[in-house]
C-alpha cells in the first residue's frame, strides 16, 4: 500500500516533467528573423475584439506568411495589463507595437526613449493632411510624432431617454450645470435620481466634464498646461458645483454599464459617459438611437469635442520592425480604420473615411468631429492632457477629496503635483 | 532532541539547501532590490541610481493617503482574520461530529477558494451594491427583509473596508475550516473518551481536551490569514478599483508604481510592508520555536 | 447540539456561501439584454448554454496551459515542502531554528513588489516564454507555505516514529520516504489544495512570464471580465468554467484526505 503510493507520486512527478518539456522556453532563437509580429493592445471586449480581428485579417491578406500574435490583454489603460507592458519595456523586451492613448499618456515612454519617432512615416505616407491638425498636435511632443491614431471617442456626452424625460415633464436636457441642478430638484421630488455615477474613474470622467462645462474651453485647456491656476476663484467655484452635483446624484461603486442601466430602467434621469455607451445601448440593450435613447453634449460643452484616441506605436528595439511598420500603415489607412471603427463603435481618426459606414449615433459623432467649427479639447481621465505621473497624483488627491470634501486642499495638491511632475 | 553527528544531519541540510538558495535569490535578493530602489528617486521608465537617502520614507510618513491606507489595512486585518477564524472554526465544529454527505458540505465551503478573484470581484461588487429605495439589490435585498440597509459606500473608511473584508472572509473560511477539521480529527478519540468517562460534558471536552491541542493549528491559521491580509490586492482591486476608502498600502504601492511610474516610492512602501510584517512575525516565530524546543 | 440543528445550521451557512455562485450561475444563463444589476437575483428567462459555447473556445487553450502549470507546480512544491518540513520538524540540524523563520518569511511578499526584478532575473536566466520558468516561480514562492504546513504536521507526530526507524538503521532519506511521507497524506491534501489553487488562479506571473500561446486560463478570463465593456453573462460563464478544475481537485483530494485521515487515526 505504501509502496504503490510512493510509486504513484513518483510517476506523477515524472509525467508532469515530461508534459512540460514541449512548453519549455526556447532562448528566443527564432524571434528576430522570423516573419512574425506581436501586437499588444487592450481590445479584448465585445465590439473592439471583433474590430481588431477584422484589422488582423486584412493585415494577413496583405502580408502573406506573417504570423500575427494578438497579445490583447483587457484593461490596458492603467490596469493590470499595463504592468506586463511596463515590465517588458523596463527589460528592453518590447512587443512590435503597442497600444497607447493619444496624448501625454505617452510622455513617460517617450521620455525614457522607448518609442521611435514616426514623423518619417507621416511624411512618407502623407498622413499630415489626413488627420485633424488638433489631433496630430496632441500626438506630437517636441516636434516629433510618436503614434498613429486609429479611432476617436468622445467624453463629454449626456445620455438620457426622451420618453422618460417627457414623462417627468422635462422639455429638454440641461444646457448648463446650473440648469441641471434646477432640474435635479424637480426630479428628486418625483423620486427620480437626477444623475447616476459609478466607481472612481467614472467620477473623474464626470469631474473633467463639469470643469469643461463650467470653465469653458480656454480655461479648461489652461488647467492642463499650467496657465489656469487651480486655486483660482473660478476653479474653486467649479469644484463646488461638482460637489453639489455629486450630492444630488446616486454615487455607487458599480461599473459604468450598471450605472447607465439605471437610466435605461428609468430610475435615473441622466448619465455622463463616453460614447462607447452607444455600442452598449444599441447592442446589448437593443435600444434605438433617438427613439429609445438620446445623447447630447454634456452641459456647458455644446460644440466642444472632448476627445480621447487610441493609437499604436513603434517601440525602440521592436523585434520585427518591417512588419510593425506595415501594421502601422494599415492602422492609419482609411480602409483599415473603416474596417475597425464601425465594429468598435468609434469614429475614425482620418478625415477621408467612408461616411456611409457610420450610422445612428456614429453619424452624428463623425459629423461633429469633422465639422471645422467644432472645438477639440483633450480628456484628462483617458490620458490626453495629463502624463501618467500627474494623473496618478490627481487620482490620489481625489481620493482624499472624496473623503474630506476640502476643495482647497484638492486644488493645492493638484497644482503642486503638476509642478513636481512636469 | 538528541544532538546528531554531522553524518547524520549533513544530508538533512543538503536536502533543505536548494530551497534556501532559491528563496535567497527570489525572496531576499528581491527584497534587497526593493530596498535599494527605495533609496533612489526612480520615476518613470528610466531606472535612476541617484541616491536620495530616506527622502521617500519621510514623504510617506507625511502622506495623508499612506496614513489612511495603513489605517484601512489594520481594520481590514482585524475584521478579516476574526471573521474567517470564527466562520472556519464554526464550520469545522459542525462537521466534526459527522454530517451526512460530508464531502459535499466540504466541497461547498471550499469552493469559494477555487474561483478566481477576477470573477468574484464582479459578483461581490454587485452583492455589495448599496443603491437605496427601489434599486435595492445585492445583499441589501436580504438585509431588507430585516429592515436594514447597508450604506457602506457612503460611510467613512472603517465601514467601507469592513465591507470588503466580507468577500475576503468568504473566500478563506473554507480553508480555515479544512485546517481545523484536520486538527480536530487528529485528536485521538481516546482522549475525548477519557474525559467523558471522567464526567466532563461535551462542551467541557471541547474546552479542556480539544482546544489546547488545536493551538498549533490556530497558530498556522493566524499566520496564513495575516499574511494574506497584508498582501491582499487582487480582491480589493477587483471590487473597488481606485477607491480611496478601501485602499491599502499594497494597492497604493501598485497604483503608484505602475500607474504613476513612481517606482522609488512604490519600493519604499513595499519595504515598509516587509518591515511591518517582520516586526510582527519574527518575534512570534522565535517565541514558538523556543517553546517547541523546550517541549 | 442535536443532529438536525447541526444540519440546519450547515444548510443556512451553505446558502450564504453559495449566494455568489448562484448569482454567477443565473447571470451566465441570461442573455446580454437581461443582465441587470438591479435584478441580479432573478432567474433567467430561458436556460440556454449558448454563452458557455461562446466562451469555451476562448478558454480552451488557457485551460490546457493552466493544467500543465498547476499540476507540476503543486506536486513539486508540496514534495519539497514535505522534505523541508520533515527535516525541520524531525531530523534537526544545527541552525534549523533559524532556517525555518528564514524560509517562512518568503511567504509575506506581495507579488507586485518583486515583479520587476523577477522578470529581469528570469529573462537573464532565459526562462521567459514557456511554462518551465513559470512553474519554477510558483514552486519557489510556494515553498514557504508548504514547508509550514508539513513542518507543523510532522511536529504533531510522535518522535518515537522517527527514532525507532533510526534504531533500525534507517538513514534520513529512508525515514522520509518510508515512514514520514506515507503518513503525510492529510498534509499533502491541504498543501496540494492550496498550491493548486494558487497556481491556477495566478494572473500576473502567468501573463508576464509566458508567450501568448502559453498564457494560462486566467488571462483569457480577464480578457472577458476586464474589458471596457464587460459582457457580464460571458464573464460569469467563463469564471464558472475556469474554476471547475480546481473544484475537481477539491473533490478528488477530499476523499483521499478522508481515507488518509482514517488510516492515520486507526494506527493510533
Amino acid at each position: 500500500m505504501q509502496l504503490s503510493r510512493r510509486k504513484l507520486l513518483g510517476a506523477a512527478l515524472g509525467a508532469s516533467a515530461v508534459a512540460v518539456l514541449p512548453a519549455c522556453s526556447n532562448s528566443g532563437g527564432d524571434t528576430k528573423t522570423a516573419k512574425k509580429i506581436e501586437v499588444y493592445s487592450w481590445w479584448s471586449g465585445p465590439g473592439e475584439g471583433e474590430g481588431l480581428e477584422a484589422l488582423i485579417a486584412e493585415f494577413k491578406k496583405n502580408n502573406a506568411g506573417v504570423e500575427f500574435v494578438n497579445a490583447a490583454v483587457a484593461g490596458g489603460s492603467g490596469t493590470q495589463a499595463k504592468q506586463a507592458l511596463t515590465t517588458r519595456l523596463l527589460a528592453n523586451d518590447p512587443p512590435d507595437s503597442y497600444q497607447l492613448h493619444a496624448g501625454l499618456e505617452a510622455a513617460t515612454d517617450i521620455k525614457a526613449g522607448k518609442l521611435e519617432d514616426l514623423t518619417y512615416l507621416y511624411t512618407q505616407n502623407g498622413w499630415t493632411t489626413k488627420f485633424p491638425k488638433g489631433l496630430i498636435d496632441k500626438l506630437t511632443i517636441d516636434g516629433k510624432t510618436y503614434a498613429v491614431p486609429v479611432n476617436i471617442h468622445r467624453s463629454n456626452l449626456l445620455w438620457y431617454r426622451p420618453a422618460k424625460l417627457a414623462e417627468w415633464g422635462i422639455t429638454a436636457p440641461p444646457k448648463t450645470w446650473s440648469e441641471f441642478l434646477t432640474q435635479a430638484v424637480a426630479l428628486k421630488a418625483k423620486g427620480i435620481v437626477p444623475l447616476s455615477v459609478g466607481q472612481t474613474w467614472t467620477q473623474l470622467h464626470l469631474l473633467e466634464n463639469v470643469l469643461l462645462g463650467e470653465l469653458g474651453v480656454p480655461k479648461y485647456n489652461g488647467l492642463w498646461t499650467g496657465q489656469t491656476d487651480w486655486k483660482s476663484a473660478e476653479v474653486t467655484a467649479a469644484l463646488e458645483t461638482f460637489k453639489k452635483i455629486l450630492a444630488v446624484a446616486v454615487v455607487s461603486t458599480d461599473d459604468w454599464q450598471p450605472t447607465i442601466d439605471k437610466v435605461v430602467a428609468g430610475s435615473a434621469a441622466y448619465n455622463v459617459m463616453g460614447d462607447w455607451a452607444a455600442g452598449y445601448l444599441q447592442g446589448a440593450k437593443a435600444l434605438k438611437y433617438k427613439t429609445d435613447y438620446d445623447v447630447v453634449a454634456a452641459p456647458g460643452s455644446t460644440g466642444v469635442y472632448n476627445f480621447l484616441a487610441d493609437s499604436f506605436t513603434l517601440p525602440k528595439g521592436a523585434p520585427h520592425r518591417a512588419q510593425a511598420e506595415a501594421w502601422l500603415k494599415l492602422c492609419a489607412s482609411a480602409e483599415g480604420q473603416d474596417l475597425f471603427n464601425p465594429k468598435k463603435g468609434s469614429v475614425p481618426a482620418r478625415l477621408d473615411s467612408d461616411k456611409s459606414k457610420y450610422t445612428d449615433y456614429l453619424a452624428w459623432a463623425l459629423a461633429e468631429w469633422q465639422n471645422t467649427t467644432t472645438i477639440v479639447v483633450g480628456s484628462f481621465t483617458h490620458g490626453v492632457v495629463a502624463n501618467n505621473a500627474w494623473k496618478s497624483e490627481i487620482e490620489k488627491a481625489y481620493g482624499v477629496f472624496v473623503q474630506d470634501k476640502n476643495t482647497a486642499t484638492f486644488a493645492d495638491a493638484v497644482a503642486k503635483a503638476y509642478a513636481a511632475n512636469k | 532532541m538528541r544532538k546528531r553527528k554531522f553524518r547524520s544531519w549533513g544530508p538533512a541540510l543538503l536536502l533543505v539547501a536548494p530551497s534556501l538558495v532559491l528563496l535567497g535569490i527570489f525572496v531576499y535578493g528581491f527584497i534587497g532590490w526593493n530596498a535599494k530602489v527605495s533609496l533612489t528617486d526612480w520615476k518613470g521608465l528610466t531606472p535612476s541610481d541617484t541616491y536620495v537617502g530616506l527622502a521617500n520614507y519621510r514623504e510617506l510618513f507625511a502622506d495623508q493617503t499612506f496614513r489612511n491606507d495603513t489605517r484601512n489595512l489594520l481594520v481590514f486585518t482585524v475584521v478579516f482574520i476574526g471573521g474567517a477564524l470564527l466562520m472556519g472554526i464554526l464550520l469545522a465544529l459542525l462537521l466534526d461530529k459527522g454530517a451526512r454527505g460530508e464531502s459535499v458540505w466540504r466541497g461547498v465551503f471550499l469552493f469559494p477558494m477555487a474561483i478566481s478573484f477576477i470573477a468574484t470581484g464582479i459578483v461581490w461588487r454587485w452583492l455589495l451594491n448599496s443603491d437605496p429605495g427601489a434599486g435595492t439589490t445585492g445583499l441589501n435585498t436580504v438585509l431588507d427583509w430585516f429592515g436594514l440597509h447597508s450604506d457602506w459606500h457612503k460611510s467613512p473608511s472603517a465601514g467601507a473596508i469592513t465591507a470588503i473584508a466580507l468577500p475576503a472572509g468568504w473566500a478563506l473560511s473554507g480553508y480555515v475550516m479544512a485546517l481545523f477539521l484536520a486538527g480536530l480529527r487528529g485528536i485521538p478519540e481516546e482522549l475525548r473518551e477519557a474525559a467523558r468517562v471522567d464526567g466532563a460534558s461535551e462542551r467541557q471536552v471541547y474546552w479542556s481536551v480539544v482546544r489546547p491541542m488545536l493551538t498549533p493549528v490556530l497558530m498556522s491559521a493566524l499566520v496564513i490569514l495575516a499574511h494574506i491580509s497584508l498582501k491582499t490586492f487582487d480582491l480589493i482591486y477587483a471590487i473597488a478599483p481606485l477607491d480611496a476608502r478601501t485602499e491599502t498600502p499594497a494597492l497604493y504601492m501598485w497604483l503608484t508604481s505602475f500607474r504613476g511610474g513612481f517606482f522609488a516610492r512604490g519600493a519604499a512602501i513595499a519595504t515598509l510592508l516587509f518591515l511591518a510584517i517582520a516586526v510582527v512575525v519574527v518575534p512570534y516565530i522565535w517565541y514558538t520555536s523556543r517553546k517547541e524546543r523546550t517541549r | 447540539m442535536s443532529r438536525t440543528l447541526r444540519h440546519l445550521a450547515l444548510f443556512a451557512l451553505a446558502c450564504f456561501f453559495l449566494m455568489p455562485v448562484y448569482v454567477m450561475l443565473v447571470t451566465a444563463f441570461k442573455s446580454p439584454g437581461e443582465v441587470d444589476v438591479a435584478h441580479m437575483w432573478a432567474l433567467p428567462r430561458s436556460l440556454s448554454l449558448d454563452t458557455f459555447a461562446v466562451v469555451w473556445p476562448k478558454l480552451r487553450g488557457g485551460m490546457v496551459n493552466s493544467v500543465l502549470l498547476a499540476v507540476p507546480a503543486s506536486l513539486i512544491s508540496s514534495f519539497l515542502g514535505a522534505a523541508n518540513g520533515f527535516v525541520l520538524a524531525k531530523w534537526r540540524f544545527p541552525g534549523a531554528d533559524v532556517v525555518f523563520p528564514v524560509m517562512l518569511f518568503g511567504m509575506f511578499i506581495p507579488y507586485q513588489a518583486i515583479i520587476i526584478p523577477l522578470f529581469q532575473t528570469m529573462s537573464d536566466l532565459k526562462l521567459v516564454g514557456g511554462l518551465d520558468g513559470l512553474i519554477l516561480v510558483h514552486v519557489v514562492y510556494g515553498l514557504p507555505i508548504t514547508t509550514l504546513i508539513f513542518r507543523n504536521y510532522f511536529l504533531g507526530l510522535p518522535d518515537e516514529l522517527v527514532e525507532s526507524a533510526e534504531i533500525d538503521g534507517a538513514g534520513m532519506l529512508r525515514t522520509f520516504f518510508r515512514i514520514a511521507l506515507p503518513i503525510a497524506a492529510p498534509a499533502f491534501a491541504v498543501s496540494m489544495i492550496w498550491q493548486f489553487t494558487s497556481a491556477w488562479n495566478d494572473f500576473l506571473f502567468g501573463l508576464i512570464l509566458t508567450r501568448t500561446e502559453f498564457w494560462p486560463v486566467t488571462v483569457g478570463l480577464n480578457n472577458i471580465a476586464g474589458a471596457q465593456t464587460v459582457p457580464f453573462n460571458q464573464a460569469m460563464a467563463a469564471a464558472l468554467l475556469a474554476s471547475l478544475p480546481t473544484l475537481l481537485v477539491y473533490l478528488l483530494l477530499g476523499r483521499f484526505f478522508m481515507r488518509g485521515l482514517m488510516a492515520g487515526a486507526l494506527k493510533g
